[in-house]
């Protein structure tokens, strides 16, 4: 490969095919050749086809800049934002493949239909400050639930969960993304609702075996395994299955 | 008779789902009327969730003599005094309230370190005054009120863009559009509605706006007999990356200066000595982007045509712990690791201060029924805006756009749908698959944006104006020819062919207003008319349909009363 004389920094290739999933449920994989220019992201490629070769290709896209979580796609099978994801980080002598995510219904080429992260949301009882309370919060306790609130609903986590993807136990899982939700409420310094009962009963975060799949592909770095899915499993076990707990609960009940 | 469309029916409408759309859209439901939301994206995927550097409110957290009085001189003079003195006096006076009332809400700003609000510096606030999480405030603020939202039981109607507002005499009577997943058209049904679209952004090529930034609320407005005012200021925000290509134009927020960043030329010289001593790198957004478009034309500019941006002389823990999208931005796309060494930056269209025109308290425009808030009404930034002051405006005037709707909705019946209206709308959004031998409109977006770019950008002439003019006719006889391929499907350049009108005509109002403003003032630079003009300085440009035409009119500025006079007057 040549490089361009003043970029040899970034982007190499002069050309690179893509190969998009187009249609619907019986759609296929349909190869384009695009021009590479140094620096140029997969939503690049992907709207130099929409604007020269095919203007119905859909795909979602907004900010362009990894901040709204809009594109998200599988690029050569891994759960990507296409936005984020610069063709000279993929090998360009083989067709980069570009198909939507797998653990949502397809409606039209890139487009899934992720409603049902929405329905889900619905379903955690919102934040709910303890009455009376002073408003005074300290960076050490925020630390933590910022992590959680720089969530960009992707959905990446979401369609790479082995529970969702292979397994489409959407009715009875929420998903890494509500567990990290749910995870940003539970530790808000100031926060009076419990949602542990939620979590277990009906957003099944024990069928969640911790393979950290959700973590490898969040643009934003959070920690989803470690930091937010644990530590609810655990206030899970500590409220539920404690013997010490379990045994007041009987007697109390008795 | 009724429609032969999906329909809903609700009291009040909200067309737009950022900041200002979901602030309405809780207030209005709070007052207890039913509340429809449409955005053209999912929902928390607006504009807004862009916002890094913070909201402006003067709760006086970290400097203590900050007050209302002083954000609202600071708004004043960013805007240069072309401001709707009213709104800038009720932004300043409630954006504190609004801020601790999304606190309430769950947002978690950064902390001082006695447990309050965090407030950063920013460009012509006298005092720090921004409250943010880290660079990206826009999020917060967008998830809060989502969540409280949609807690609080909107109906929400994602991917579905609005084409028409439909009226029963001179007042609003609803809405029509399409879903973007199925193409299938829907009407709404509703007694106020609420323009919060945003700006305009996708008509100039450099930009830091999103593909759904295309003026429709303006449009939409516009159509149905509204005013818009102040269309010629068009906001340059100072630092877009410039290198690689394909980014272009993305934003690198105004934080890393409030931070301390440093701009230099390829000289090493921090330029912004010559062009404001005073402030330097945190002077006002409009003169911060003329400086580095000055530098780059003379020949001082960086390597790929900017200004260098440095904030490596702060320790690395602290710039990712407070720009940490910027730190990963340059880092992933741009392979530049701002803790160690300059970021390359220069002006991209980022903000619309015109736009409808609506009265101060209520967000009302000049049809009946239709409010607008945000940054598709005009009013609160006069000639330039300062950074911070659009979160806050979308909180400020979102709820009082909500309330005032609400009230309307109340007071009003419900008005019938007019099947001629509709079908006409359907008509419309048809032709375009009728064609078969017109030009996709991809390519009359591009020589949209680079006629906005190259003749109505940062600096003007009358010349250019002209022939922009001239461009915008071309361009909009080229739309009349437009063709859709494919299906109704989620058909991305069947949307952009409607998209485009909306670009096309209100590109039109900002080059009309632009060539009627025969002076220099904030964002407007005119190269033939370098200097402010006192005439000027006390007129607005409007903008109204009369006879299916274009018409401008120079309206007064409204008198500033005494007691506020005197605020301004003060020198700190």
């Amino acid at each position: 490969m040549e490089p361009h004389s003043e970029s040899a920094e970034i982007g190499a290739a002069e050309e690179a095919v893509l190969r998009v999933f187009r249609g619907g449920v019986d759609g296929k994989a349909v190869d384009y050749t695009v021009p590479v220019a140094p620096g140029m992201v997969v939503l690049d490629a992907l709207h130099s086809i929409q604007g020269h070769q095919s203007p119905d290709l859909a795909v979602r896209w907004n900010c362009k800049a990894g901040k709204c979580g809009s594109c998200s796609a599988e690029v050569n099978g891994r759960p990507r934002l296409t936005c984020k994801t610069r063709l000279d980080s993929l090998p360009l002598d083989q067709p980069i493949t570009v198909s939507p995510l797998k653990a949502f219904p397809i409606i039209k080429d890139l487009v899934t239909d992720v409603s049902w992260n929405y329905q889900v949301n619905k379903r955690i009882p919102a934040f709910q400050p303890k009455a009376g309370g002073e408003w005074k919060m300290y960076q050490r306790d925020v630390d933590r639930v910022q992590e959680f609130r720089k969530c960009i609903e992707c959905f990446l986590c979401q369609d790479v969960c082995h529970v969702l993807r292979d397994h489409s136990k959407h009715e009875s899982f929420g998903g890494p993304r509500f567990f990290v939700r749910s995870a940003g409420l539970e530790m808000h310094p100031l926060d009076s609702v419990s949602r542990t009962k939620l979590l277990k009963d009906e957003l099944g975060i024990g069928l969640c075996n911790i393979t950290k799949c959700c973590t490898e592909v969040c643009p934003e770095e959070i920690h989803i395994t470690d930091n937010a899915i644990i530590p609810l499993k655990e206030r899970i076990v500590d409220e539920f299955y404690d013997p010490l707990t379990m045994l007041f609960r009987k007697i109390g009940r008795g | 008779m009724s429609p032969p469309y999906e329909t809903h029916e609700h009291d009040v409408l909200i067309i737009g789902a950022g900041g200002a759309g979901l602030r309405a859209a809780i207030e209005a439901l709070a007052q207890g009327v039913r509340v429809g939301l449409v955005c053209k994206s999912l929902l928390g995927k607006a504009h807004t969730v862009m916002a890094e550097g913070g909201i402006a409110a003067a709760m006086g957290n970290v400097d203590k003599s900050d007050d209302w009085r002083i954000h609202f001189r600071d708004t004043m003079r960013g805007g240069k005094f072309l401001n709707d003195w009213r709104m800038a006096q009720l932004h300043a006076q409630e954006a504190p309230e609004r801020v601790r009332e999304l606190e309430q809400w769950g947002a978690l700003f950064d902390r001082t370190d006695d447990g309050q609000i965090l407030q950063r510096a920013f460009g012509g606030h006298t005092f720090k005054r921004l409250c943010h999480v880290g660079d990206r405030t826009g999020l917060e603020l967008i998830r809060t009120l989502q969540d409280r939202g949609v807690q609080q039981g909107i109906d929400v109607y994602m991917e579905c863009t609005i084409t028409r507002l439909l009226k029963d005499g001179d007042r609003m009577a609803g809405a029509f559009g399409y879903w973007r997943e199925q193409g299938r058209f829907v009407t709404f049904k509703a007694k106020s509605i609420v323009i919060a679209t945003g700006g305009i952004g996708k008509a100039w090529k450099i930009t830091s706006n999103s593909w759904e930034y295309t003026a429709d609320g303006m449009a939409l407005a516009y159509e149905a007999g509204a005013e818009l005012l102040d269309m010629e200021f068009v906001q340059f925000h100072p630092t877009g990356m410039v290198w690689p290509p394909g980014v272009q134009g993305l934003l690198v927020t105004e934080a890393v200066r409030g931070e301390g960043g440093v701009l230099r030329n390829r000289n090493g010289e921090r330029f912004m000595e010559k062009y404001d001593p005073k402030r330097m790198e945190l002077s006002t957004r409009d003169v911060v982007a003329r400086a580095i478009y000055t530098e780059v034309k003379e020949g001082r500019g960086s390597e790929h045509g900017g200004a260098y941006l440095n904030i490596s002389h702060q320790p690395p823990e602290y710039v990712k712990k407070k720009l940490p999208s910027m730190y990963h931005q340059f880092k992933e796309l741009a392979d530049v690791d701002i803790t160690t060494g300059p970021m390359e930056v220069g002006p991209t269209c980022h903000y619309m201060m015109g736009g409808i025109r609506v009265a101060a308290e209520t967000g009302q425009s000049t049809v009946g029924g239709l409010f607008a808030a945000g940054e598709a009404a005009a009013g609160l930034h006069g000639a330039n805006r300062l950074g911070g002051n659009s979160l806050s405006d979308l909180v400020v005037f979102g709820k009082r756009a909500g309330k005032a709707a609400a009230d309307h909705a109340k007071s009003v019946s419900q008005g019938a749908l007019d099947a001629a209206q509709l079908l006409d709308a359907e008509r419309e959004m048809l032709a375009p698959f009728e064609r078969t031998d017109g030009e996709f409109p991809y390519e009359i977006h591009r020589d949209l944006q680079e006629t906005m770019q190259s003749l109505v950008g940062i600096f003007r002439t009358e010349d250019d104006l002209q022939k922009a003019l001239g461009q915008l006719e071309k361009l909009k006889s080229r739309l009349q020819r437009v063709r859709a391929d494919g299906s109704r499907m989620f058909n991305p350049g069947w949307h952009l062919t409607r998209d485009l009108r909306s670009m096309l005509l209100i590109s039109e109002a900002v080059t009309r207003s632009a060539l009627a403003r025969r002076e220099s003032r904030g964002a407007h630079s005119r190269i033939d008319y370098p200097n402010s003009d006192d005439l000027w300085g006390k007129k607005n440009n409007v903008i109204v349909k009369r006879d299916g035409e274009m018409d401008r009119e120079e309206r007064p500025v409204s008198e500033i009363p005494a007691e506020l006079q005197q605020i301004l007057a003060e020198n700190k």
